[in-house]
């Protein structure tokens, strides 16, 4: 074995912190890598070094480029041992260092040497290292032992060659689909591991050629599999072809159902659980096709593994979604598992009851979560929480207990995330439940007389306000609110003011009492509280300025219609520059930005709750104005309406990375190209687009600008500007190619030659489309908004879409091709429904404000229809929605 | 420590990462095949975050799971070393479980059986060898503990005594029969 780094002490026991590389230090192993130089080499002292390095390095230490220089070199001389511990030490090193091409050409010879060892694991362990550092020219090279290497007889070589085909099929793909006749095979290799590898390549070599992958499906499952893991990913590769295939559930026998239903009695447990969630996942799977994979995930319930009754409760969970009934069985399973250690396991095990259960169960299982809840974490508590209020919504009889429920734990401990998970809960079952209203709102104040989070106090007095109001006694919400003026910081009492004013402007018999509260407010020590107090005086009628009642309502329960974050932007703008204008709300942008890539990557496992609109984040709009505006060329265009998410033009992990955002004037637009340069050895100079809008008829180009120059990994932009006929949605496809001089840089100066070549690169289509002419602005309230539009802009007609992948898919697609902000979480299509109406909301080009209310239903044999009802300000952008529904 | 990413097609098992850590939540030795945590801060508060949230828990009989930030991990305590396993939230758990079980029977069998911090650091580039031989950037190598441990020691042959493959089977069998003894205890 290898030998303590530093000479053990003899009473280790003492010394409890000892550790090999205590008070270790960059500098001096670096100075110690120069035994690597040595003419008598030390392999062991080596070896040493080298695990020095890389412990600082997986540490997080780091060299700079010259240190990693020097190391490689210094690391390529150990070659010359013949130890065979240095050697792995070495592999791992050069890994660790990922070297440059010029570097790489050093250790080549020695490692194809390596390749060509008699010992296995040089073999196996040169490969990797090879493939893992090599580029394709040196590829082709050693090509020819690779293939060897995959029909080798020892499994570890086969095994390095496959793995690192699957590398490789990333970036060299023609080589590696050359390998074909090896790779297959080694799928009948006879060790394990070999055919898990074999497999996985094979797949990935084919997965384009539908045929061909159901052809070595097919003969898989009829061979032996050797592996598990192989089992695994065949399973996987099932159900994609399961997927693929045009099966028709009302027509009989789905294919290969009966080999994943054979694999549930495989002996490996990793196999068993993944053909049963391939089953669970079929898509409209039948219940009489589901037993069998819950009865086995039923018995792990039971299992001693923490990690098995995981598993196959998370995948009962996601079936009890829809299919509950399939999952009653395993309840009295699941109820055991409430306490179990694994506080992950016990709260799914507490959200597939809550979804399974019914409702003559509920009052028991509440009485079980009562005593759940106090010793789990918050995070924990949201995702039960959630489940409570979806099984209230489900059976609204049992509100009462579960409503019950929410306020005792809402009086508990907790932090600001699960109060306002319990919040939400409760503004929805009030708003859904219209019994449970009464109870809700004052579960609601309560809560509010003792809540230290100013958001969720400003937010229920909201509420209050638009629903305390409608209720049968009104008045007996007033003393709650008005504690919070005498109690409060200065957020909430203001808010508290807006709230009674509400109050007032609804209840007549209110109102004197309001005003006695309101003049009390006057005389409040924060300016926003005064300030309220005395508009909302004034607007009510105390004062001398009254108005009429509708603009009172209007004004107290009217929504803005600009994105809050816009408006927060503008006026920071407004106060920067001083200016004698007034500031002027028309200027605001009403589009709805779009999120960040960073908040999109992050899978929505929540649900958006309640009505609180999401924060748009970023201001690329913003920032798009600023860049056009500062080009002359484009100063003419006026007011920019709107720009498009980025369209990618090129692969990914090509050359040259291409997209373009279309920004769209009132008579031009101007396509924005974002260039980035991924080839280290290039600088690009003059890079412009060429346009061809022979597609686009409408269109004619009026200007371009250059980017001057463009070097590795610095993206630039340029742009074209074309002329378009005024306030006309005009649509057309555009074909581009990038020109550009090319010169090559010299990767260790950095410097690029004087001399260019002009070259051309072929980019992707892109088209002008409809909804690019329409912003994504929403509305608060859309039944509101709808009626307040009025029956006269209307144009209503009806569409049958064709058979479709599903509901979802169908109201997706609409969705996206208006390009139109969907409103009070209509986008989401409950599963199993066969019906469902999606509101949607936008400005049309030319400031005219639209809303759309799409009703769709879905018949046995998935045909689509779809009813569309537009309103507008303008009957022709009513009739121009129809028309884009009608052409898309 | 730069990072081992691969554009891997979904279906493919993959591993997130593996960590080994101390009873502190240091680092002892760690390994990332994904570029979801892009700089060396990012993989320490995410080393932090299992660590905290696991610690209370009792994961020495058996391995344990959790969910974390949409990720699986499954993890395993020994004396003052904790094994980690990061996977896809979408990726067998059991998957995931039988690579934390190589890499705790690997790096067991090449400490023979002394699985402690100290003995850990002292043989850290065994250690680095397992984790070379169990995933290659990302994609499964290698399960079986005593085939890992076989190929980072057969290196040692200059040693006065080699952990050869018949070796192996014994100082697992003796690997198991320690664990249930101290368990016992």
């Amino acid at each position: 074995m290898a030998q303590p780094l530093v000479k053990k002490d003899d009473d280790r026991d003492e010394e409890a912190d000892y550790s090999p590389f205590l008070g270790i230090e960059k500098g001096a192993v670096l100075q110690e890598a120069r035994v690597f130089h040595d003419p008598q080499l030390d392999a062991r002292r080596c070896s040493q070094v080298i695990t020095k390095l890389l412990y600082l390095l997986n540490q997080g230490e780091t060299l700079t480029k010259i240190e990693a220089t020097e190391v490689f070199f210094a690391v390529t001389k150990l070659f010359q041992s013949k130890d065979i511990g240095l050697r792995r030490m070495v592999y791992l090193m050069i890994k660790e260092l990922s070297p440059s091409a010029d570097e790489v050409i050093i250790v080549t010879s020695s490692l194809m040497k390596d390749m060509n060892s008699r010992t296995d694991l040089f073999r196996a362990n040169a490969i990797r290292v090879l493939c893992r550092i090599t580029d394709g020219t040196l590829l082709a090279q050693i090509e020819r032992y690779l293939k060897q290497a995959i029909v080798d007889k020892n499994p570890v070589v086969a095994s390095a060659a496959l793995v690192s085909g699957i590398h490789l099929l990333q970036t060299n793909p023609e080589i590696v689909k050359r390998w074909s006749n090896e790779v297959q095979e080694a799928v009948q290799s006879r060790a394990a591991l070999v055919q898990f590898h074999a497999l996985a390549l094979l797949h990935q070599i084919r997965q384009n050629d539908r045929l061909a992958v159901n052809k070595l499906v097919a003969s898989l499952t009829k061979g032996t599999v050797r592996s598990p893991l192989a089992q695994c990913l065949l399973i996987r590769y099932i159900s994609q072809v399961i997927k693929e295939s045009s099966f028709n559930s009302q027509a009989g026998e789905r294919p290969f159902y009966d080999y994943l239903e054979g694999c549930l009695r495989h002996k490996a447990e990793v196999v068993i659980f993944e053909a049963a969630r391939a089953i669970t996942e079929l898509s409209n799977v039948t219940t009489r096709e589901l037993t069998p994979a819950i009865t086995v995930l039923q018995l792990f319930l039971s299992s001693s593994k923490p990690v098995l009754r995981f598993a196959a409760l998370r995948t009962l969970n996601k079936v009890a979604m829809t299919h509950p009934m399939a999952v009653t069985n395993c309840n009295i399973d699941m109820e055991s598992l409430i306490s179990d250690q694994n506080r992950s396991i016990a709260t799914l095990a507490i959200t597939t009851l809550l979804k399974t259960g019914n409702e003559s169960s509920v009052d028991r299982l509440m009485k079980q979560i009562t005593n759940f809840m106090s010793d789990i974490a918050d995070e924990f508590k949201i995702v039960v929480v959630e489940a409570i209020r979806s099984l209230c919504l489900k059976f609204p009889l049992k509100y009462r207990s579960l409503m019950n429920f929410l306020s005792n734990i809402l009086r508990e401990e907790g932090g600001f995330e699960y109060k306002k998970a319990i919040v939400d809960s409760i503004v929805i079952l009030i708003r859904d439940i219209p019994d449970a209203k009464e109870s809700g709102l004052l579960h609601l104040c309560e809560f509010i007389e003792d809540c230290e989070f100013t958001y969720l106090s400003t937010q229920i007095l909201h509420f209050l306000g638009n629903e305390g109001p409608k209720t049968s006694d009104p008045s007996k919400y007033i003393r709650y609110i008005y504690n919070r003026v005498i109690l409060e910081n200065a957020t909430v009492r203001a808010s508290a003011v807006s709230t009674l004013a509400k109050f007032g402007a609804m209840v007549d018999s209110l109102k004197p009492r309001i005003f006695v509260l309101l003049r009390r407010c006057v005389f409040d020590n924060d300016d926003e509280v005064r300030d309220r107090a005395t508009l909302y005086l004034n607007t009510l009628g105390d004062g001398s300025v009254a108005e009429t009642e509708k603009d009172v309502k209007e004004f107290l329960f009217g929504s803005l219609d600009i994105p809050l974050t816009n408006m927060e932007t503008s006026l920071k703008n407004y106060i920067q520059d001083p200016t004698e204008e007034p500031f002027d709300i028309n200027s605001v942008p009403k589009e709805v930005k779009s999120q960040s890539l960073a908040e999109k990557k992050a899978p929505g496992k929540k649900p958006a709750a309640s009505s609180t609109p999401a924060a748009a984040p970023t201001s690329a709009a913003d920032a798009y104005e600023r860049l056009l505006s500062s080009i002359p060329e484009f100063a003419s265009f006026g007011k920019l309406f709107k720009s498009s998410i980025p369209v990618e033009l090129t692969e990914a992990e090509t050359e040259y990375s291409v997209n373009v955002v279309k920004h769209i004037y009132d008579s031009h637009v101007v396509f924005q190209y974002n260039c980035t340069n991924t080839i280290p050895e290039q600088l690009l100079e003059n890079v412009t687009v060429i346009v061809d809008a022979s597609d686009a008829e409408e269109f004619s180009e009026v200007g371009t600008k250059p980017l001057r120059s463009l070097p590795y990994d610095t993206p630039g932009q340029t742009f074209v500007a074309f002329e378009k006929p005024e306030g006309v949605p005009a649509v057309g496809k555009f074909s581009n190619v990038l020109r550009f001089t090319v010169k090559e840089v010299d990767p260790t100066t950095g410097e690029a030659e004087d001399d260019g070549v002009e070259d051309e690169y072929q980019l992707e289509d892109f088209e002008v489309v409809a909804a690019d002419y329409i912003l994504k602005v929403g509305v608060s309230n859309f039944k509101n908004a709808w009626e307040s539009l009025g029956p006269d802009g209307e144009r209503i007609d009806e569409y049958g879409l064709g058979p479709r992948e599903s509901l979802a898919e169908a109201v997706s697609t609409v969705i996206n091709l208006l390009g139109m902000q969907p409103c009070e979480g209509t986008e989401v299509v409950p599963s199993n429904s066969r019906s469902h109406t999606c509101l949607l909301s936008g400005i049309y080009i030319g400031n005219v404000k639209v809303l759309v209310r799409l009703s769709f239903g879905i018949d046995g044999a998935k045909e689509v229809a779809m009813k569309l009802a537009v309103r507008s300000e303008n009957e022709n952008v009513s009739e121009a929605i129809h028309e884009i529904v009608a052409s898309g | 420590m730069h990072h081992e990413i691969s554009g891997l097609s979904n279906d493919c098992p993959t591993v997130k990462n593996i960590l080994l850590l101390d009873s502190e939540g240091k680092r002892v030795a760690v390994r990332y095949y994904s570029d979801d945590w892009p700089t060396n801060a990012a993989k320490l508060a995410y080393e932090k975050s299992v660590f905290t949230k696991t610690q209370k828990t009792n994961a020495r009989a058996e391995a344990e799971i959790i969910i974390l930030e949409n990720r699986i991990v499954v993890y395993r305590f020994v004396q003052d070393l904790h094994f980690f396993v990061t996977g896809e939230d979408d990726e067998n758990e059991l998957m995931l479980a039988t690579v934390l079980q190589g890499f705790f029977d690997g790096v067991t069998l090449v400490l023979r059986n002394n699985v402690d911090l100290r003995e850990a650091l002292e043989n850290l580039d065994l250690i680095l060898l397992c984790f070379d031989e169990i995933v290659d950037r990302g994609i499964v190598l290698e399960t079986d503990g005593s085939i890992i441990a076989g190929k980072v020691a057969s290196h040692s042959i200059d040693d006065n005594s080699p952990l050869s493959e018949q070796t192996i089977s014994q100082a697992l069998a003796a690997a198991r029969e320690h664990l249930t003894r101290s368990l016992l205890r």
